[in-house]
Protein backbone atom coordinates (compact mmCIF):
# COMPACT_ATOMS: atom_id res chain seq x y z
CA UNK A 1 0.00 0.00 0.00
CA UNK A 2 1.35 3.82 -0.70
CA UNK A 3 1.34 6.07 1.57
CA UNK A 4 -0.86 9.34 0.38
CA UNK A 5 1.29 11.45 2.09
CA UNK A 6 4.80 10.29 0.84
CA UNK A 7 3.28 10.37 -2.46
CA UNK A 8 2.42 14.16 -1.87
CA UNK A 9 5.53 14.97 -0.90
CA UNK A 10 6.88 13.34 -3.45
CA UNK A 11 5.05 15.42 -5.71
CA UNK A 12 5.82 18.43 -3.98
CA UNK A 13 9.33 17.16 -4.20
CA UNK A 14 9.25 16.86 -7.71
CA UNK A 15 7.31 20.02 -8.87
CA UNK A 16 10.08 22.20 -6.81
CA UNK A 17 13.02 20.59 -8.51
CA UNK A 18 10.87 21.64 -11.98
CA UNK A 19 10.60 24.43 -10.33
CA UNK A 20 14.23 25.40 -9.55
CA UNK A 21 15.34 23.95 -12.77
CA UNK A 22 13.63 26.84 -14.61
CA UNK A 23 11.41 24.04 -16.38
CA UNK A 24 7.72 25.70 -16.88
CA UNK A 25 4.84 24.42 -15.42
CA UNK A 26 1.78 23.75 -17.56
CA UNK A 27 -1.61 23.96 -16.53
CA UNK A 28 -1.62 19.78 -17.20
CA UNK A 29 1.35 19.42 -14.57
CA UNK A 30 0.51 18.37 -11.45
CA UNK A 31 0.90 20.93 -8.44
CA UNK A 32 0.54 21.73 -5.15
CA UNK A 33 -2.96 23.20 -4.35
CA UNK A 34 -1.42 26.20 -2.64
CA UNK A 35 0.30 26.96 -6.36
CA UNK A 36 -2.90 27.06 -8.32
CA UNK A 37 -4.76 28.82 -5.62
CA UNK A 38 -2.68 31.63 -5.58
CA UNK A 39 -1.90 31.74 -9.45
CA UNK A 40 -5.77 32.19 -9.34
CA UNK A 41 -6.04 34.63 -6.69
CA UNK A 42 -3.32 36.37 -8.22
CA UNK A 43 -4.09 35.93 -12.13
CA UNK A 44 -7.61 37.02 -11.30
CA UNK A 45 -6.99 39.77 -9.66
CA UNK A 46 -4.57 40.77 -12.65
CA UNK A 47 -7.47 40.42 -15.04
CA UNK A 48 -9.62 42.02 -13.02
CA UNK A 49 -7.40 45.41 -12.63
CA UNK A 50 -7.45 45.28 -16.67
CA UNK A 51 -10.86 45.46 -16.23
CA UNK A 52 -11.26 47.88 -13.92
CA UNK A 53 -8.32 49.94 -14.98
CA UNK A 54 -10.87 50.91 -18.41
CA UNK A 55 -12.86 52.57 -15.93
CA UNK A 56 -10.70 55.55 -15.10
CA UNK A 57 -9.43 56.17 -18.35
CA UNK A 58 -12.74 55.68 -19.92
CA UNK A 59 -13.85 58.40 -17.63
CA UNK A 60 -12.09 61.10 -20.66
CA UNK A 61 -12.84 59.19 -23.78
CA UNK A 62 -15.60 60.95 -24.32
CA UNK A 63 -14.17 64.45 -23.31
CA UNK A 64 -10.59 63.41 -24.86
CA UNK A 65 -9.31 67.06 -26.50
CA UNK A 66 -8.40 66.11 -29.95
CA UNK A 67 -9.54 63.46 -32.27
CA UNK A 68 -5.88 62.36 -32.44
CA UNK A 69 -5.52 61.89 -28.16
CA UNK A 70 -9.45 59.78 -28.21
CA UNK A 71 -8.15 57.38 -31.12
CA UNK A 72 -5.22 56.93 -29.31
CA UNK A 73 -6.46 56.21 -25.84
CA UNK A 74 -9.80 54.58 -27.28
CA UNK A 75 -6.34 52.31 -28.76
CA UNK A 76 -5.47 51.66 -25.32
CA UNK A 77 -8.52 50.93 -23.42
CA UNK A 78 -9.24 48.35 -25.84
CA UNK A 79 -5.49 47.10 -25.40
CA UNK A 80 -6.64 46.97 -21.59
CA UNK A 81 -9.52 45.19 -22.40
CA UNK A 82 -7.42 42.34 -24.92
CA UNK A 83 -5.30 41.99 -21.49
CA UNK A 84 -7.97 40.93 -19.28
CA UNK A 85 -9.34 38.67 -21.73
CA UNK A 86 -5.81 36.82 -22.10
CA UNK A 87 -5.42 36.84 -18.41
CA UNK A 88 -8.90 35.34 -17.72
CA UNK A 89 -8.15 32.69 -20.27
CA UNK A 90 -5.02 31.65 -18.87
CA UNK A 91 -6.67 32.06 -15.60
CA UNK A 92 -9.21 29.63 -17.13
CA UNK A 93 -6.16 26.82 -17.69
CA UNK A 94 -6.23 26.19 -13.65
CA UNK A 95 -9.79 25.11 -13.45
CA UNK A 96 -11.88 28.34 -12.70
CA UNK A 97 -14.67 29.50 -15.36
CA UNK A 98 -15.05 33.10 -16.15
CA UNK A 99 -17.88 33.19 -14.79
CA UNK A 100 -16.73 32.64 -11.43
CA UNK A 101 -13.74 34.94 -11.42
CA UNK A 102 -16.78 37.87 -12.05
CA UNK A 103 -18.76 36.36 -9.25
CA UNK A 104 -15.94 37.09 -7.25
CA UNK A 105 -15.02 40.75 -8.45
CA UNK A 106 -18.97 41.97 -7.65
CA UNK A 107 -18.64 39.81 -4.38
CA UNK A 108 -15.75 41.99 -3.18
CA UNK A 109 -13.89 38.25 -2.51
CA UNK A 110 -11.67 38.54 -5.20
CA UNK A 111 -9.78 42.54 -5.06
CA UNK A 112 -8.50 44.75 -8.40
CA UNK A 113 -5.40 47.22 -7.95
CA UNK A 114 -6.75 49.75 -5.48
CA UNK A 115 -4.89 52.56 -7.70
CA UNK A 116 -8.30 52.74 -9.65
CA UNK A 117 -10.02 53.64 -6.68
CA UNK A 118 -8.48 57.31 -7.63
CA UNK A 119 -10.49 60.08 -9.59
CA UNK A 120 -8.93 60.77 -13.22
CA UNK A 121 -9.76 64.77 -12.05
CA UNK A 122 -7.90 66.44 -15.33
CA UNK A 123 -6.73 65.59 -18.59
CA UNK A 124 -3.30 65.45 -17.13
CA UNK A 125 -4.10 61.99 -15.50
CA UNK A 126 -4.68 60.40 -18.48
CA UNK A 127 -0.92 61.32 -18.97
CA UNK A 128 -0.09 60.13 -15.52
CA UNK A 129 -1.62 56.84 -15.62
CA UNK A 130 0.35 55.70 -18.80
CA UNK A 131 3.23 56.94 -17.39
CA UNK A 132 3.45 56.34 -13.51
CA UNK A 133 1.00 53.56 -13.42
CA UNK A 134 1.53 51.39 -16.70
CA UNK A 135 4.98 52.06 -15.46
CA UNK A 136 4.52 50.43 -12.20
CA UNK A 137 2.59 47.86 -13.73
CA UNK A 138 5.23 46.95 -16.39
CA UNK A 139 8.17 47.30 -14.08
CA UNK A 140 5.92 44.64 -11.66
CA UNK A 141 5.23 42.13 -15.04
CA UNK A 142 8.76 42.11 -16.53
CA UNK A 143 9.23 40.13 -13.69
CA UNK A 144 6.44 37.80 -14.26
CA UNK A 145 7.67 37.44 -17.57
CA UNK A 146 9.91 34.53 -16.40
CA UNK A 147 6.95 33.71 -13.96
CA UNK A 148 6.91 29.55 -13.39
CA UNK A 149 3.29 29.42 -14.59
CA UNK A 150 3.48 29.03 -18.21
CA UNK A 151 0.50 30.64 -19.31
CA UNK A 152 0.84 33.65 -17.26
CA UNK A 153 4.52 33.93 -18.45
CA UNK A 154 3.65 34.09 -21.65
CA UNK A 155 0.53 36.74 -21.80
CA UNK A 156 2.72 38.89 -19.57
CA UNK A 157 4.86 39.01 -22.47
CA UNK A 158 2.69 40.12 -25.07
CA UNK A 159 1.12 42.69 -22.58
CA UNK A 160 4.17 43.97 -21.45
CA UNK A 161 5.02 44.94 -25.46
CA UNK A 162 2.04 46.72 -25.54
CA UNK A 163 2.16 48.27 -22.02
CA UNK A 164 5.40 49.60 -22.57
CA UNK A 165 4.23 51.40 -25.69
CA UNK A 166 1.07 52.92 -23.28
CA UNK A 167 3.73 54.13 -21.18
CA UNK A 168 5.38 56.08 -23.82
CA UNK A 169 2.81 57.67 -25.19
CA UNK A 170 1.57 58.62 -20.86
CA UNK A 171 5.19 60.03 -21.23
CA UNK A 172 4.17 61.79 -23.84
CA UNK A 173 1.21 63.06 -23.20
CA UNK A 174 2.96 64.62 -19.42
CA UNK A 175 5.68 65.95 -22.00
CA UNK A 176 3.10 68.37 -24.41
CA UNK A 177 0.90 69.61 -20.77
CA UNK A 178 4.40 69.88 -19.11
CA UNK A 179 5.35 72.50 -21.96
CA UNK A 180 2.05 73.84 -22.18
CA UNK A 181 0.04 76.88 -21.13
CA UNK A 182 0.82 77.84 -17.47
CA UNK A 183 -2.78 75.83 -16.68
CA UNK A 184 -1.48 72.74 -18.53
CA UNK A 185 1.65 72.78 -16.67
CA UNK A 186 -0.76 73.31 -13.27
CA UNK A 187 -2.68 69.99 -14.29
CA UNK A 188 0.35 68.02 -14.86
CA UNK A 189 2.37 68.74 -11.93
CA UNK A 190 -1.47 68.37 -10.36
CA UNK A 191 -1.86 64.86 -11.50
CA UNK A 192 1.71 63.76 -10.60
CA UNK A 193 1.18 65.13 -6.90
CA UNK A 194 -1.92 62.83 -6.51
CA UNK A 195 -0.71 59.54 -8.61
CA UNK A 196 3.05 59.28 -7.52
CA UNK A 197 2.59 57.78 -4.25
CA UNK A 198 -0.34 55.62 -4.89
CA UNK A 199 2.07 53.92 -8.12
CA UNK A 200 4.60 53.29 -5.31
CA UNK A 201 1.86 51.56 -3.31
CA UNK A 202 1.04 49.59 -6.58
CA UNK A 203 4.32 47.24 -5.36
CA UNK A 204 2.31 46.23 -2.52
CA UNK A 205 3.71 46.52 1.56
CA UNK A 206 7.52 46.64 2.25
CA UNK A 207 9.02 42.97 2.04
CA UNK A 208 9.43 42.78 5.78
CA UNK A 209 5.41 43.00 6.00
CA UNK A 210 4.64 41.11 2.97
CA UNK A 211 2.02 37.62 3.47
CA UNK A 212 3.13 35.86 0.85
CA UNK A 213 6.40 36.71 -0.44
CA UNK A 214 8.43 33.80 0.40
CA UNK A 215 6.71 30.85 -0.67
CA UNK A 216 6.07 32.87 -4.15
CA UNK A 217 9.55 33.65 -4.92
CA UNK A 218 10.21 29.63 -3.81
CA UNK A 219 7.82 28.72 -6.48
CA UNK A 220 8.93 31.63 -8.71
CA UNK A 221 5.82 32.73 -9.81
CA UNK A 222 7.41 35.89 -7.84
CA UNK A 223 11.01 36.90 -8.81
CA UNK A 224 11.84 40.33 -7.89
CA UNK A 225 10.72 41.39 -3.38
CA UNK A 226 7.93 44.04 -3.59
CA UNK A 227 10.65 46.87 -1.93
CA UNK A 228 13.23 45.66 -5.24
CA UNK A 229 10.95 46.26 -7.82
CA UNK A 230 9.62 50.05 -5.86
CA UNK A 231 13.13 51.03 -6.10
CA UNK A 232 13.60 50.33 -9.75
CA UNK A 233 10.63 52.12 -10.75
CA UNK A 234 11.56 55.00 -8.40
CA UNK A 235 14.80 55.10 -10.36
CA UNK A 236 13.83 55.12 -13.69
CA UNK A 237 11.14 57.42 -12.73
CA UNK A 238 12.82 60.67 -11.20
CA UNK A 239 15.11 61.53 -13.63
CA UNK A 240 11.78 61.18 -16.22
CA UNK A 241 9.95 63.49 -13.69
CA UNK A 242 12.98 65.91 -13.80
CA UNK A 243 12.93 66.14 -17.54
CA UNK A 244 9.28 67.43 -17.79
CA UNK A 245 10.41 69.99 -15.29
CA UNK A 246 7.66 68.74 -12.73
CA UNK A 247 8.51 68.35 -8.76
CA UNK A 248 7.64 64.66 -7.38
CA UNK A 249 6.04 65.49 -3.95
CA UNK A 250 8.37 63.88 -1.72
CA UNK A 251 10.52 66.34 0.44
CA UNK A 252 13.29 63.17 1.43
CA UNK A 253 13.54 62.37 -2.08
CA UNK A 254 17.80 62.76 -3.07
CA UNK A 255 20.23 61.13 -4.75
CA UNK A 256 22.40 58.51 -2.77
CA UNK A 257 25.82 58.28 -4.28
CA UNK A 258 26.42 55.42 -1.82
CA UNK A 259 23.80 52.97 -2.94
CA UNK A 260 23.74 54.97 -6.61
CA UNK A 261 20.21 55.00 -6.22
CA UNK A 262 17.53 57.67 -4.87
CA UNK A 263 16.40 57.86 -0.82
CA UNK A 264 12.83 58.72 -0.11
CA UNK A 265 10.27 59.19 2.16
CA UNK A 266 7.64 57.00 3.48
CA UNK A 267 4.48 55.59 2.23
CA UNK A 268 1.28 56.60 3.68
CA UNK A 269 0.43 53.05 4.74
CA UNK A 270 -2.84 54.23 6.71
CA UNK A 271 -4.20 55.60 3.13
CA UNK A 272 -3.25 52.45 1.49
CA UNK A 273 -5.21 50.33 3.56
CA UNK A 274 -7.60 52.82 3.98
CA UNK A 275 -8.54 52.72 0.27
CA UNK A 276 -7.75 48.98 0.18
CA UNK A 277 -10.53 48.34 2.48
CA UNK A 278 -13.09 50.93 0.51
CA UNK A 279 -12.38 53.97 1.58
CA UNK A 280 -11.28 55.32 -1.96
CA UNK A 281 -13.12 57.98 -3.94
CA UNK A 282 -14.49 55.81 -6.80
CA UNK A 283 -14.44 52.07 -5.22
CA UNK A 284 -18.37 51.83 -5.16
CA UNK A 285 -17.92 53.55 -8.42
CA UNK A 286 -15.79 51.29 -9.69
CA UNK A 287 -17.27 47.79 -8.75
CA UNK A 288 -20.94 49.52 -9.26
CA UNK A 289 -19.95 49.78 -12.94
CA UNK A 290 -18.54 46.35 -13.88
CA UNK A 291 -21.79 45.32 -11.67
CA UNK A 292 -23.84 47.19 -13.94
CA UNK A 293 -22.20 46.38 -17.30
CA UNK A 294 -22.58 42.35 -16.31
CA UNK A 295 -26.28 42.38 -15.07
CA UNK A 296 -27.59 44.89 -17.21
CA UNK A 297 -25.88 42.79 -20.05
CA UNK A 298 -27.69 39.56 -19.03
CA UNK A 299 -30.03 39.92 -21.83
CA UNK A 300 -28.07 40.29 -24.13
CA UNK A 301 -25.92 37.56 -23.41
CA UNK A 302 -29.05 34.90 -22.86
CA UNK A 303 -30.08 36.16 -25.99
CA UNK A 304 -26.85 35.18 -27.94
CA UNK A 305 -27.13 31.75 -26.40
CA UNK A 306 -30.19 31.08 -27.58
CA UNK A 307 -30.04 31.83 -30.70
CA UNK A 308 -26.79 29.67 -30.97
CA UNK A 309 -28.95 26.76 -29.20
CA UNK A 310 -31.78 27.42 -31.40
CA UNK A 311 -29.14 27.65 -35.06
CA UNK A 312 -27.34 24.17 -33.79
CA UNK A 313 -31.01 22.96 -33.59
CA UNK A 314 -31.76 24.16 -37.26
CA UNK A 315 -28.75 22.73 -38.22
CA UNK A 316 -28.96 19.15 -36.90
CA UNK A 317 -32.55 19.25 -38.74
CA UNK A 318 -31.10 20.18 -41.64
CA UNK A 319 -28.37 17.78 -41.52
CA UNK A 320 -30.92 14.99 -40.28
CA UNK A 321 -32.90 15.99 -43.32
CA UNK A 322 -30.44 15.09 -45.74
CA UNK B 1 -22.85 77.26 -43.92
CA UNK B 2 -23.86 81.18 -44.14
CA UNK B 3 -23.90 81.49 -47.99
CA UNK B 4 -26.80 80.03 -50.21
CA UNK B 5 -25.86 76.78 -52.52
CA UNK B 6 -26.48 79.11 -55.62
CA UNK B 7 -23.60 81.31 -54.24
CA UNK B 8 -21.22 78.76 -53.54
CA UNK B 9 -18.26 77.64 -55.05
CA UNK B 10 -17.11 74.29 -56.13
CA UNK B 11 -14.64 74.64 -53.26
CA UNK B 12 -17.67 75.68 -50.91
CA UNK B 13 -19.21 72.68 -51.86
CA UNK B 14 -16.83 70.05 -51.99
CA UNK B 15 -16.07 71.21 -48.05
CA UNK B 16 -19.41 70.60 -47.09
CA UNK B 17 -19.67 67.21 -49.16
CA UNK B 18 -16.72 65.99 -46.94
CA UNK B 19 -17.71 67.59 -43.49
CA UNK B 20 -20.78 65.87 -43.62
CA UNK B 21 -19.30 62.64 -44.65
CA UNK B 22 -16.84 63.64 -42.02
CA UNK B 23 -19.25 64.58 -38.97
CA UNK B 24 -21.17 61.56 -39.40
CA UNK B 25 -18.27 59.39 -38.15
CA UNK B 26 -17.08 62.00 -35.22
CA UNK B 27 -20.44 61.67 -33.83
CA UNK B 28 -21.07 57.86 -34.01
CA UNK B 29 -17.76 57.72 -33.18
CA UNK B 30 -18.40 59.59 -29.97
CA UNK B 31 -21.53 57.45 -29.46
CA UNK B 32 -19.89 54.47 -29.32
CA UNK B 33 -16.91 56.08 -26.99
CA UNK B 34 -19.60 55.90 -24.17
CA UNK B 35 -20.18 52.63 -24.55
CA UNK B 36 -16.68 52.23 -23.03
CA UNK B 37 -17.04 49.70 -19.45
CA UNK B 38 -21.06 49.05 -20.14
CA UNK B 39 -20.83 46.71 -22.66
CA UNK B 40 -22.74 43.48 -22.13
CA UNK B 41 -19.75 41.25 -22.31
CA UNK B 42 -15.98 41.38 -22.82
CA UNK B 43 -15.34 40.80 -25.98
CA UNK B 44 -18.15 43.22 -27.42
CA UNK B 45 -16.74 45.78 -25.41
CA UNK B 46 -13.30 44.99 -27.67
CA UNK B 47 -15.60 44.85 -30.65
CA UNK B 48 -17.37 48.25 -29.95
CA UNK B 49 -14.46 49.75 -29.56
CA UNK B 50 -13.07 48.52 -32.77
CA UNK B 51 -15.82 50.39 -34.46
CA UNK B 52 -15.45 53.32 -32.46
CA UNK B 53 -11.64 53.72 -33.54
CA UNK B 54 -12.46 52.60 -37.38
CA UNK B 55 -15.09 55.93 -37.36
CA UNK B 56 -12.39 58.02 -35.51
CA UNK B 57 -9.90 57.22 -37.82
CA UNK B 58 -12.37 57.89 -41.03
CA UNK B 59 -13.21 61.31 -39.36
CA UNK B 60 -9.80 62.33 -38.78
CA UNK B 61 -8.98 61.58 -42.55
CA UNK B 62 -12.31 63.22 -43.83
CA UNK B 63 -11.57 66.35 -41.27
CA UNK B 64 -8.74 66.85 -41.99
CA UNK B 65 -9.59 66.90 -46.17
CA UNK B 66 -12.12 69.29 -45.47
CA UNK B 67 -9.67 71.72 -43.86
CA UNK B 68 -7.61 71.53 -46.83
CA UNK B 69 -10.07 71.94 -48.99
CA UNK B 70 -11.65 74.92 -47.54
CA UNK B 71 -7.79 76.85 -46.98
CA UNK B 72 -9.06 79.09 -44.30
CA UNK B 73 -6.77 77.12 -41.92
CA UNK B 74 -8.89 75.19 -39.54
CA UNK B 75 -7.52 71.70 -39.52
CA UNK B 76 -9.65 68.14 -37.93
CA UNK B 77 -9.53 69.70 -34.93
CA UNK B 78 -10.75 73.38 -35.20
CA UNK B 79 -13.58 71.67 -37.24
CA UNK B 80 -14.68 68.85 -34.49
CA UNK B 81 -14.20 70.91 -31.43
CA UNK B 82 -15.03 74.76 -32.29
CA UNK B 83 -18.09 74.43 -34.48
CA UNK B 84 -21.58 74.15 -32.02
CA UNK B 85 -24.53 72.04 -33.27
CA UNK B 86 -26.17 74.22 -36.23
CA UNK B 87 -22.80 73.74 -38.34
CA UNK B 88 -22.57 69.80 -37.56
CA UNK B 89 -23.82 68.01 -40.51
CA UNK B 90 -23.81 64.24 -39.00
CA UNK B 91 -27.24 62.39 -40.25
CA UNK B 92 -29.41 62.30 -36.85
CA UNK B 93 -29.63 59.07 -36.74
CA UNK B 94 -26.01 58.96 -35.57
CA UNK B 95 -26.17 61.27 -32.57
CA UNK B 96 -29.41 59.57 -30.54
CA UNK B 97 -28.65 58.50 -27.53
CA UNK B 98 -27.30 54.72 -27.23
CA UNK B 99 -30.18 53.41 -25.22
CA UNK B 100 -29.81 49.65 -24.75
CA UNK B 101 -27.19 47.43 -26.85
CA UNK B 102 -30.68 46.46 -29.28
CA UNK B 103 -31.18 50.15 -30.03
CA UNK B 104 -27.21 50.82 -30.59
CA UNK B 105 -27.24 47.99 -32.82
CA UNK B 106 -30.10 49.09 -34.67
CA UNK B 107 -28.68 52.55 -35.24
CA UNK B 108 -25.59 50.67 -35.90
CA UNK B 109 -27.44 48.27 -38.36
CA UNK B 110 -28.91 51.02 -40.41
CA UNK B 111 -25.72 53.44 -40.83
CA UNK B 112 -23.49 50.53 -40.95
CA UNK B 113 -25.47 49.40 -44.49
CA UNK B 114 -25.72 52.94 -45.88
CA UNK B 115 -22.23 54.01 -44.91
CA UNK B 116 -21.43 50.14 -47.08
CA UNK B 117 -23.22 51.35 -49.99
CA UNK B 118 -22.13 55.15 -50.42
CA UNK B 119 -18.46 54.34 -49.84
CA UNK B 120 -18.87 51.77 -52.75
CA UNK B 121 -20.06 54.27 -55.22
CA UNK B 122 -17.43 56.85 -53.78
CA UNK B 123 -14.62 54.63 -53.94
CA UNK B 124 -14.86 55.57 -57.80
CA UNK B 125 -15.28 59.51 -57.14
CA UNK B 126 -13.75 61.70 -59.72
CA UNK B 127 -12.26 63.37 -55.99
CA UNK B 128 -8.72 61.07 -56.06
CA UNK B 129 -8.88 61.97 -52.34
CA UNK B 130 -12.06 61.04 -51.70
CA UNK B 131 -12.36 57.73 -53.46
CA UNK B 132 -8.97 57.12 -52.05
CA UNK B 133 -10.70 56.94 -48.38
CA UNK B 134 -13.87 55.09 -49.38
CA UNK B 135 -11.67 52.43 -50.62
CA UNK B 136 -9.77 52.76 -47.51
CA UNK B 137 -12.43 52.28 -45.19
CA UNK B 138 -14.88 49.82 -47.12
CA UNK B 139 -12.79 47.29 -45.73
CA UNK B 140 -13.71 47.94 -42.45
CA UNK B 141 -17.36 48.69 -43.05
CA UNK B 142 -17.72 45.68 -44.36
CA UNK B 143 -16.54 43.92 -41.06
CA UNK B 144 -19.31 46.67 -39.24
CA UNK B 145 -22.07 45.19 -41.46
CA UNK B 146 -21.22 42.19 -40.38
CA UNK B 147 -21.08 42.68 -37.11
CA UNK B 148 -24.34 44.42 -36.68
CA UNK B 149 -26.36 42.49 -38.24
CA UNK B 150 -24.95 39.47 -36.35
CA UNK B 151 -26.38 41.04 -33.45
CA UNK B 152 -29.64 42.08 -34.77
CA UNK B 153 -30.12 38.54 -35.83
CA UNK B 154 -29.10 37.40 -32.65
CA UNK B 155 -31.39 39.92 -30.70
CA UNK B 156 -33.77 39.12 -32.83
CA UNK B 157 -33.99 35.66 -33.05
CA UNK B 158 -32.98 35.11 -29.37
CA UNK B 159 -34.92 35.27 -26.45
CA UNK B 160 -38.90 36.64 -25.78
CA UNK B 161 -36.86 40.13 -24.22
CA UNK B 162 -34.57 40.62 -26.79
CA UNK B 163 -36.76 39.79 -29.80
CA UNK B 164 -39.30 42.65 -27.59
CA UNK B 165 -35.83 45.10 -27.06
CA UNK B 166 -35.02 44.67 -30.75
CA UNK B 167 -38.09 45.37 -32.38
CA UNK B 168 -38.86 48.19 -30.29
CA UNK B 169 -35.04 49.79 -30.76
CA UNK B 170 -35.79 49.43 -35.14
CA UNK B 171 -38.80 50.83 -34.96
CA UNK B 172 -37.96 53.93 -32.49
CA UNK B 173 -35.05 54.89 -35.26
CA UNK B 174 -36.78 53.75 -38.07
CA UNK B 175 -37.97 57.80 -38.90
CA UNK B 176 -34.53 58.89 -38.60
CA UNK B 177 -33.87 56.80 -41.85
CA UNK B 178 -35.30 58.70 -44.37
CA UNK B 179 -33.11 61.45 -44.56
CA UNK B 180 -29.87 59.89 -45.24
CA UNK B 181 -31.47 59.92 -48.95
CA UNK B 182 -32.15 63.59 -49.16
CA UNK B 183 -30.29 65.04 -52.44
CA UNK B 184 -29.45 68.87 -51.66
CA UNK B 185 -28.18 71.24 -54.03
CA UNK B 186 -25.22 70.67 -52.66
CA UNK B 187 -25.58 66.85 -53.58
CA UNK B 188 -27.08 67.28 -56.94
CA UNK B 189 -24.08 69.55 -57.81
CA UNK B 190 -21.36 66.95 -56.16
CA UNK B 191 -23.27 64.19 -58.30
CA UNK B 192 -22.76 66.19 -61.60
CA UNK B 193 -19.39 66.60 -61.55
CA UNK B 194 -18.82 62.67 -60.53
CA UNK B 195 -17.77 63.65 -57.01
CA UNK B 196 -20.55 62.58 -55.29
CA UNK B 197 -22.80 59.54 -54.66
CA UNK B 198 -26.54 59.13 -56.23
CA UNK B 199 -28.20 58.87 -52.60
CA UNK B 200 -31.63 58.58 -53.96
CA UNK B 201 -30.33 55.47 -56.40
CA UNK B 202 -28.77 53.83 -53.53
CA UNK B 203 -31.78 53.70 -51.51
CA UNK B 204 -33.69 50.33 -52.48
CA UNK B 205 -30.67 48.46 -51.96
CA UNK B 206 -30.29 49.87 -48.45
CA UNK B 207 -34.04 48.90 -48.43
CA UNK B 208 -33.02 45.59 -48.89
CA UNK B 209 -30.02 44.49 -47.22
CA UNK B 210 -31.85 45.99 -43.61
CA UNK B 211 -35.45 44.26 -44.60
CA UNK B 212 -32.72 41.01 -45.36
CA UNK B 213 -30.85 41.29 -41.66
CA UNK B 214 -34.72 42.28 -40.05
CA UNK B 215 -36.33 38.84 -41.79
CA UNK B 216 -33.92 36.61 -41.16
CA UNK B 217 -34.02 38.37 -37.47
CA UNK B 218 -37.92 37.29 -37.25
CA UNK B 219 -38.30 40.70 -36.93
CA UNK B 220 -41.01 43.23 -38.88
CA UNK B 221 -40.15 45.76 -41.17
CA UNK B 222 -41.62 48.66 -39.56
CA UNK B 223 -43.69 51.15 -41.54
CA UNK B 224 -43.00 55.13 -41.82
CA UNK B 225 -45.42 56.39 -39.41
CA UNK B 226 -43.23 59.65 -38.78
CA UNK B 227 -40.20 60.99 -40.38
CA UNK B 228 -37.82 64.20 -39.60
CA UNK B 229 -34.58 65.33 -41.14
CA UNK B 230 -32.90 68.45 -41.69
CA UNK B 231 -29.01 67.64 -40.43
CA UNK B 232 -27.84 69.20 -43.94
CA UNK B 233 -29.24 72.74 -43.24
CA UNK B 234 -27.96 72.44 -39.11
CA UNK B 235 -31.29 71.50 -37.64
CA UNK B 236 -30.76 68.50 -34.97
CA UNK B 237 -32.65 66.92 -32.41
CA UNK B 238 -31.78 68.29 -28.47
CA UNK B 239 -29.38 65.54 -27.90
CA UNK B 240 -26.55 67.10 -30.47
CA UNK B 241 -25.54 70.23 -28.09
CA UNK B 242 -24.90 67.69 -25.40
CA UNK B 243 -22.87 65.54 -27.03
CA UNK B 244 -20.66 68.80 -28.16
CA UNK B 245 -20.62 69.69 -24.81
CA UNK B 246 -19.08 66.78 -23.39
CA UNK B 247 -16.87 66.58 -26.12
CA UNK B 248 -15.66 69.98 -26.74
CA UNK B 249 -15.53 70.98 -23.36
CA UNK B 250 -11.41 71.06 -22.91
CA UNK B 251 -10.35 72.71 -26.22
CA UNK B 252 -12.94 75.35 -25.11
CA UNK B 253 -12.30 76.24 -22.04
CA UNK B 254 -8.41 76.13 -22.80
CA UNK B 255 -9.13 77.54 -26.35
CA UNK B 256 -4.91 78.31 -25.79
CA UNK B 257 -3.75 75.18 -25.10
CA UNK B 258 -2.04 72.59 -27.65
CA UNK B 259 -2.94 68.95 -26.43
Amino acid sequence: MTNPDTDIAKLEDDFQKKVDAEIRIEPKDWMPEGYRKTLIRQMSQHAHSEIVGMLPEGNWLTRAPSLKRKAVLMAKIQDEGGHGLYLYSATETLGISRDEMYEQLHSGKAKYSSIFNYPTLNWADIGAIGWLVDGAAITNQIALCRCSYGPYARAMVKICKEESFHQRQGYEIMMTMARGTKEQREMAQDALNRWWWPSLMMFGPHDKNSNHSNQNMAWKIKRSSNDELRQRFIDATVPQAEYLGLTIPDDKLAWNEETQSYDWGEIDWDEFKNVVAGNGLCNRERLQARKDAHEGGKWVRDAALAYAQKKRKREALKTAAA
Amino acid sequence: MSVSVAEMTEQDQLFEYTVRLGDNCVILGQRLAEWCGKSPVLEEELALMNVGLDLLGQARMLLDYAGKVEGAGRDEDKLAFFRDAQAWRNLLLVEQPNGDFAKTMSRQLFFDCFQFLQYQKLSNSADTKLAEIATKSLKEITYHVRHSSDWVIRLGDGTEESHQRMQKAVDELWGYTPEMFDMDAVDEAMLKSGVGVDLKEIEPAWKKMVEGVLSEATLNFPELTWQVRGSKEGKHTEHLGYLLAEMQFLPRAYPDANW
